[in-house]
Parts: structure tokens; C-alpha cells; sequence
């Protein structure tokens, strides 16, 4: 290995999105023969990266180069043409149609009056699959086909639009040990070939069975490009996470109150989620860390009444309680502020001041009527309390910031006096201002005596704000540190999962194979 | 900006069809002055009275984002009730009653499909319009009901008085619903449904229940309006409300609400009931030919949509045919 000639170059790629630096400085080799792992945190710019290089998003900066040449303007299209195709962690084929209609689709050339060449389609589709060695009928409707299947059809399909570089975004998070031994076998073969392949991975301990390299992203930049042989899983997490907490962070020390949320083993089906111990005290932050999938969103979902649970207790202040829709949960002192706020965080359109006071309406009322007066102040207080820049209470949430519909959300919670506050996201894609007053509002909040579950994928901001971090991984809490236990790397560690040991011994296998 | 303009800034949704309703009226005046003639006005307030309360009730179906077509079918089921009671000797006061608990419980027949069962509007109001009308059909073998008592015609009170009662009724209600969706929790939350449920859902608004709410409602809005347009005549036809599904849609779309629901107010649904129900008289008044007053209905119809399309992509772009800016991540 090697020596192999370099078939796709990114160098220096930058991208902001909307003020928020998503890429500083990502720089990418890719050899032909070569499964190059990409490793970094969430929001690190894995996701960033890859859809520039398929042509989803054009860079702000930088170059790609493909066998050496420039690729300016890169598109979807482009891509596709220059051989260039990702396969994502949730197969993208259509359910209603064939392996093989699904095989043929973006590959094709019709005929004449767009006529289709059935059997030629079939033949071509067979041929695919034998490729991937994949024992699939082409005349079946994808949607019948299992997970890994698909995965393997899209990889079939890949190769027949003639890939050479094949980007592979978590494709073993859902597979089984079977499966995904059958997926490497895949892979070997076509590195044989010639193909070069990107692999994304949360899994650490495949990477040494797999890839030959490993680049590590982290803020948007390069860190380090080793070979995979040369380095262990110790030293890929400290390089993902060793950074110094450049941002300040207004942590005081607040005197701990009563428990106010205890679970015990809580759990639920539908979301994925079980088992579930974890306790929170007022004038506590507790961090909730974990990868994208780890089940942070759909515990505060489940305790918030959205998606009930099916098992376990749910103690408010020490007294069971039933929580079966949100109302229940608000009736209890609950509030959620959920992520992704354009969505669903505020009705975006209407105004700032019927959002603030949107949950709290039953205490806005008098005679049975609301009491806009009340309103009225009750808003233009929270607005001024959290600096919400509007130009009025009555403007739509929809003419107002990222940052500040983010307050407006917050505020809207705030109105209902919360014993405990669950916050999903709270300062992500907000510029950096607004990100350090919601920090100092939930000292404040915390010195009131409000319980805090945050979620939150930014370790500096679970490490700098949390009393304790609570990490999950596989729909359930593995571990819980405090404070002054939680350094980036133990909570990374524990994220990502699987036990050291068993890091080792994969890494010995694959060390002694390559 | 003086107070007036401000308070007309939070009305700007239903200028469009009130300047419509101004010109139309202005044009009449002009060219047909007896339009205005005493008698003319008094059918114009009555025929549309029941329009206006069936247009009530899909206001607040459509400000939730769904819709209902089967009002039509459900009035023709009420009138006949009403007819039917008050032949069996049910007093004239309990009448009205009984037909709004029947229009509610048609209602919440929509209500528990699309609301708990999550179903879509269209297809089960548009079921329920042809079950109810057959399964009346098939009661009443097409036979109007006939011998009423007395009581029933004008609620058994002097013509004038009667028709003072049933417009003053349907102002009323039209009061009520306006201050209703104002003032009440309960209509703050159908607008926060309307815009964006899942939101409100998250704001822990129950959205089913404000879904089922105003199906119910609007039926008891429909009985309400059967009963007030039954009583101006001696029989009941088996076959009343036909077409009334899309007169009380047209008129709440062309007053300005959103059909994609979370925006609009029952004053624009009054403007747009006056405006279909008095064009296709002003026509005939003006000399145009009745048959054209159809066309004339759906091309304002058409115009309300096409408004409001242009107002929201100028709202949002600032430019119609500019595309918008892609939208981060």
C-alpha cells in the first residue's frame, strides 16, 4: 500500500453556513485501493465534507481534485459522473420498485421513445449483485428486502453508475456481526479493484480491520492523517477531542436542592429507549451526552409525555407520576425545549408575543377570557429578561433570529415556572453572543432552583455547563460521572461505547492480518 | 402610523375581498339603484344568514387545516329533523335544540375519524357527504315533509318578527365566534394547531382534541343554520344544502383565510359570504345573465388563491418570480 496513485484530493476546504463555521480547514487524500476511515465527533464536519464532495453543497473555500485536475463547481450531477458516490446509513432505494428498476435508475440510457430494455436491465442488475456478492433476485420489490440487502443494492448501483470513489457514512451502525463481515468482505473486494473508499465510523474498533488510514476531523479542521496500523483507540480519541475549552463557560456552583425527576428503569418501545436511571436535583445540571442515534432526544421525548413510557417510574419530587401526553408533563412542572426550534420549537408564525405565553395560557385568563394586558407585559418582561432582539412582541417569531426564536422558545417555558427544564440543543447553529447569554440564563435558572437536563452534542458545552454528565449510547444511560471526573476523553469513550478490551483484541486481529 | 392604519395593518387579509365587496356594491348603486330596495336586501340577509353560520363553522375547520364537505348533506339531515320533530309534536323551542345536538353529533363523527383516527378531511368528509345524503335518500324515498304544525313556519311568530330573530342570530353567533377565537385559550390553540401542530403539540396542546372540537362545532353551527332556513317555509325538501359545501368554502377562502389553516378571522368569512351572495344578485340587477354567475363564483374563488399566493411569496421573498434563498442545512 502506498504507492497507489492519489484519485481524490480535498484541500483546505472551507464552509460556513449562515455565520456558523462548519469547515475551517478540511484536507482529505484518498488513494485508489484505499478505505480511509474519517473519524471525528458530531458536528466535527464529517457531514459537511462529504456532501461537498458528492456536489451536495458548494465549499465557500479550498480545492477538490480528482486524478490530480481541478473539479470546479462541483454538483450532484457532476459527481456522479466523475464516478464519485456515497452510500448512507439509511438505504435510500425506492420500496415500490425492483432491485433491478432501482439498480437502473440515474444508470440508464433509454431507447428510442424512452423504451426500456427489460431483460438487458435484468441481465446488468444480476451482474451488479454478483459484484457485491449479493444472492438477490433483481425482480424483487426493494421495500421487501432487509437492511443490509439494501445496503448492498446500493452499493451494486453505485458501482454501476461506475464508481471509483465510494463514500461509506455509517454504513455497520445498524448491521450484525454477520452482516457486517459480509459488508468488509465487500469492501476488500473492491478495494482490490481499485476503488477508493471514504468510511465514516463511530465504531472505532472496526477501523483497524478495514481501513488503511485514518483521518481525524475536529472543528472543522484536519487534525492528522496516520496509518491506521500505527495508531490505537487512545490516541484517535484524544486527537478528536483535544482541544482546550477555548470558550468560556459561566459555571458557579449552586447549592443542591431536592431531587426533583427520578427514573427508575425507565423505558419505551416505540422510541427505543429502556432502562433508564437517572436522577435530578434542583439547581442541578445534568449533561445527557452520546452520539446522533443514542436515544438523548427520545428519552426527554418519552419523559415529556410525546412518546409515553411502557416501563419504569417516573418520580417528580419524589411522588410517582403518570405522564401519558405533554399536558401531563407541563401539569407536573416538565418543560421541554426541543431541538431543531425552526421546526417546532416556536410557531414561527405567530407573534413573539402569543409564543411566549402559548403553554402558560391557562394562566393567562380571566373570567374565562385571555388577558391580553397580561400578555403584553408578561412577554415584554421575558423579552427583555433574555435580551430578545424584535422589533416588537407582535412581530412573527418568524422575522427574528436563529438566537433569538431560541429565546423566545426558552421564554415560552420559562413562563410556565418549571421545576425541571429539559433543554435539547440549546445554543446549536446560534451565533456565539447569543449562545454565552443562554449560558448565563441557565446559571440563573439553576440559582432559582430549577432542575436542568441538557442535551447536547457540544462536549466543551456538556463539560463546561454540567454538574454531572449522564452518557448514553444504545438507548440507554451507560454511565454517569461527575464533574470533576468527566474529561472529553472518558465521556467520548463511554459514548462511543464498546469496552477497551474488546478494542484490543479486534485491534490485535486486525493488526496481525494486515 | 395613525391608530386607525394600525388597526387596519392587522386586517390587511381581508382587504382584498372588503375593497371587492365595496366596488361590487358601489357598482350597483350606480347602475342599479333598486338593488337597495327593502325587500331585496331583506332576501339577500336571509338567504345567506345559513350560509353565514355554515361558513362560521368552516372558518374554524379550516383555520385547524383540515376542511369538511359533508356540511351539505348534514344541513339536508337536520332540516328534515327539524321537520320530522316538530310534526311529532316536540315544542318549536326544543326543536332547535335537538337538530344542533343531532348537527354536532354528525360533527363529531368527522371529528373522531380525522382527529383520533388521524384520517384525512377531505376523504372523510367526502364520505361522509354521500352517506348521509343516500342514507336520507333512502328515509325519506325523496318525499319533502309536508303538514307541518302551525308552530313551525316563522317559529309561529309574526313573519317580520322571525326574520328579525334569524338574522339577529346569525350576527350573534358571528359575534361570539369572533370574540370566541380571540379571546379563549381554546382559540388561540386552533390557530397554533392550524400553523404548525407539531409544534403545538409540543407547547402541549392536544391537537386531536382541538381537531375533534371543531368538527363537533361545526355541526352544531350546520343544525343551527338548518333549522333557521327551514323555518321560513311550509314543507321540507329532502334535498336541501346541496352546493352548500362550496359556498361555505369559497367564501372562507375568499375572506381571506389560509387554506393551509393558522391564518384568518371570521370578519373576512362575513366579507366573503356578502360577496358571493350579493354578486350573483347584482348581476341579474346589472343586467348580466344569471347563468354566468357561477363562473363569476369560481373565478373569485380562483382570485382569493391566486392573492394569496402572491402576497405569501412577496412576504417571503420580496419578489415573485426570484427563487427564495436556499435554506441552510
Amino acid at each position: 500500500m502506498g504507492e497507489a496513485p492519489v484519485l481524490l484530493r480535498a484541500t483546505n476546504v472551507t464552509k460556513a453556513y449562515a455565520g456558523v463555521q462548519a469547515l475551517r480547514s478540511a484536507s482529505l487524500e484518498l488513494r485508489a485501493g484505499e478505505v480511509h476511515a474519517l473519524v471525528g465527533e458530531n458536528g466535527a464536519g464529517k457531514s459537511t465534507l462529504i456532501k461537498i464532495l458528492t456536489g451536495a453543497v458548494l465549499p465557500d473555500g479550498g480545492e477538490i481534485s480528482l486524478d490530480g485536475a481541478v473539479l470546479p463547481q462541483l454538483s450532484p450531477a457532476a459527481a456522479k459522473a466523475l464516478g464519485i458516490a456515497a452510500i448512507y446509513q439509511q438505504p435510500a432505494l425506492f420500496p415500490e420498485l425492483t432491485v433491478a428498476e432501482n439498480i437502473a435508475l440515474g444508470i440508464e440510457k433509454t431507447g428510442r421513445w424512452g423504451r426500456v430494455d427489460w431483460r438487458e436491465r435484468h441481465r446488468r442488475a444480476a451482474a451488479l449483485l454478483a459484484r457485491v456478492g449479493a444472492r438477490i433476485d433483481p425482480e424483487r420489490d426493494a421495500g421487501e428486502l432487509s437492511m443490509p440487502q439494501q445496503q448492498l443494492v446500493e452499493i451494486a448501483r453505485a458501482l454501476g453508475t461506475g464508481a471509483r470513489v465510494l463514500i461509506l457514512d455509517e454504513p455497520t451502525a445498524s448491521l450484525s456481526k454477520d452482516d457486517t463481515d459480509n459488508l468488509f468482505r465487500v469492501v476488500r473486494e473492491l478495494r482490490a479493484e481499485g476503488v477508493g473508499m471514504i468510511y465514516i465510523s463511530h465504531r472505532l474498533e472496526e477501523l483497524p480491520v478495514i481501513a488503511d488510514r485514518v483521518t481525524v476531523l475536529r472543528d472543522g479542521t484536519t487534525i492528522a492523517t496516520r496509518e491506521m496500523a500505527d495508531v490505537n483507540r487512545e490516541q484517535l480519541i484524544q486527537m478528536m477531542v483535544g482541544r482546550e475549552l477555548s470558550a468560556v463557560f459561566p459555571k458557579r456552583t449552586v447549592p443542591l436542592g431536592d431531587t426533583v425527576l427520578e427514573l427508575r428503569g425507565l423505558g419505551c418501545t416505540a422510541s427505543g429507549v429502556s432502562d433508564i436511571s437517572l436522577s435530578v436535583r434542583a439547581g442541578e445540571i445534568v449533561g445527557l451526552s452520546g452520539l446522533v442515534g443514542a436515544g438523548r432526544s427520545e428519552l426527554a421525548r418519552t419523559i415529556f409525555g410525546l412518546t409515553p413510557s411502557d416501563r419504569g417510574e417516573i418520580l417528580v419530587r419524589g411522588k410517582q407520576v403518570r405522564i401519558t401526553c405533554p399536558a401531563d408533563a407541563i401539569g407536573h412542572g416538565i418543560a421541554y425545549v426541543p431541538e431543531d426550534r425552526r421546526r417546532h420549537g416556536v410557531v414561527l408564525e405567530m407573534p413573539v408575543s402569543e409564543n411566549v405565553t402559548l403553554a402558560a395560557l391557562g394562566n393567562l385568563t380571566r373570567f374565562g377570557a385571555l388577558d391580553f394586558r397580561r400578555e403584553r407585559e408578561l412577554a415584554a418582561d421575558y423579552a427583555q429578561r433574555l435580551g430578545v432582539k424584535t422589533a416588537s412582541i407582535r412581530s412573527l417569531v418568524s422575522t427574528l433570529s436563529g438566537g433569538n426564536q431560541q429565546k423566545v422558545a426558552l421564554s415560552r417555558w420559562l413562563v410556565t415556572k418549571p421545576a425541571l427544564l429539559m433543554l435539547d440543543e440549546p445554543t446549536q447553529g446560534i451565533d456565539v453572543g447569543a449562545k454565552s447569554e443562554i449560558h448565563e440564563l441557565m446559571m440563573e435558572l439553576v440559582g432559582e432552583g430549577v432542575a436542568i437536563l441538557m442535551i447536547s452534542s457540544e462536549l466543551p458545552e456538556i463539560l463546561g455547563m454540567s454538574d454531572r454528565v449522564a452518557v448514553m449510547h444504545g438507548g440507554t444511560i451507560v454511565s454517569v460521572l461527575d464533574r470533576a471526573d468527566a474529561t472529553p476523553e472518558r465521556v467520548l469513550a463511554r459514548a462511543l461505547g464498546e469496552k477497551t478490551s474488546e478494542f484490543r483484541t479486534l485491534v490485535a486481529a486486525g493488526g496481525g492480518a494486515a | 402610523m395613525p391608530r386607525v392604519l394600525l388597526h387596519l395593518g392587522r386586517h390587511k387579509r381581508e382587504m382584498p375581498p372588503a375593497v371587492a365587496l365595496l366596488a361590487v356594491l358601489l357598482a350597483v348603486l350606480v347602475a342599479a339603484p333598486s338593488f337597495f330596495g327593502a325587500s331585496n336586501l331583506r332576501d339577500l340577509a336571509l338567504n345567506n344568514a345559513p350560509v353565514l353560520l355554515v361558513a362560521l363553522g368552516m372558518t374554524l375547520v379550516i383555520l385547524v387545516g383540515e376542511i369538511d364537505i359533508s356540511v351539505g348533506s348534514q344541513f339536508a339531515v337536520c332540516s328534515v329533523a327539524a321537520g320530522l320533530l316538530a310534526k311529532a309534536g316536540v315544542p318549536i323551542v326544543l326543536v332547535p335544540v335537538l337538530v344542533i345536538v343531532l348537527g354536532a353529533a354528525m360533527g363529531s363523527v368527522n371529528g373522531l375519524l380525522v382527529g383520533s383516527l388521524g384520517l384525512p378531511s377531505i376523504i372523510v368528509t367526502l364520505a361522509m357527504l354521500v352517506a348521509w345524503r343516500d342514507a336520507l335518500r333512502w328515509g325519506t324515498e325523496g318525499a319533502w315533509v309536508q303538514d307541518l304544525p302551525e308552530s313551525f313556519q316563522w317559529f309561529g311568530l309574526a313573519p317580520g318578527a322571525a326574520q328579525a330573530l334569524i338574522v339577529l342570530i346569525a350576527v350573534v353567533v358571528l359575534v361570539i365566534a369572533g370574540w370566541a377565537l380571540r379571546n379563549l385559550a381554546a382559540g388561540r390553540n386552533l390557530y397554533a394547531v392550524g400553523s404548525d401542530d407539531e409544534a403545538a403539540r409540543l407547547a402541549g396542546i392536544d391537537s386531536r382534541r382541538v381537531t375533534f372540537g371543531v368538527f363537533a362545532v361545526t355541526g352544531g353551527l350546520v343544525g343551527l343554520a338548518a333549522v333557521l332556513n327551514a323555518v321560513r317555509f311550509n314543507a321540507v325538501p329532502s334535498n336541501a344544502g346541496i352546493g352548500l359545501e362550496l359556498q361555505a368554502v369559497a367564501a372562507v377562502v375568499v375572506g381571506g383565510t389560509a387554506i393551509t389553516g393558522g391564518r384568518g378571522t371570521v370578519l373576512g368569512t362575513l366579507i366573503g359570504v356578502l360577496l358571493l351572495g350579493t354578486i350573483g344578485t347584482a348581476m341579474t340587477y346589472v343586467g348580466i345573465s344569471p347563468f354566468w354567475a357561477k363562473a363569476i363564483q369560481g373565478l373569485i374563488i380562483l382570485a382569493a388563491l391566486v392573492a394569496d399566493a402572491v402576497l405569501a411569496r412577496l412576504e417571503r421573498h420580496g419578489s415573485l418570480f426570484r427563487r427564495g434563498p436556499v435554506a441552510a442545512r
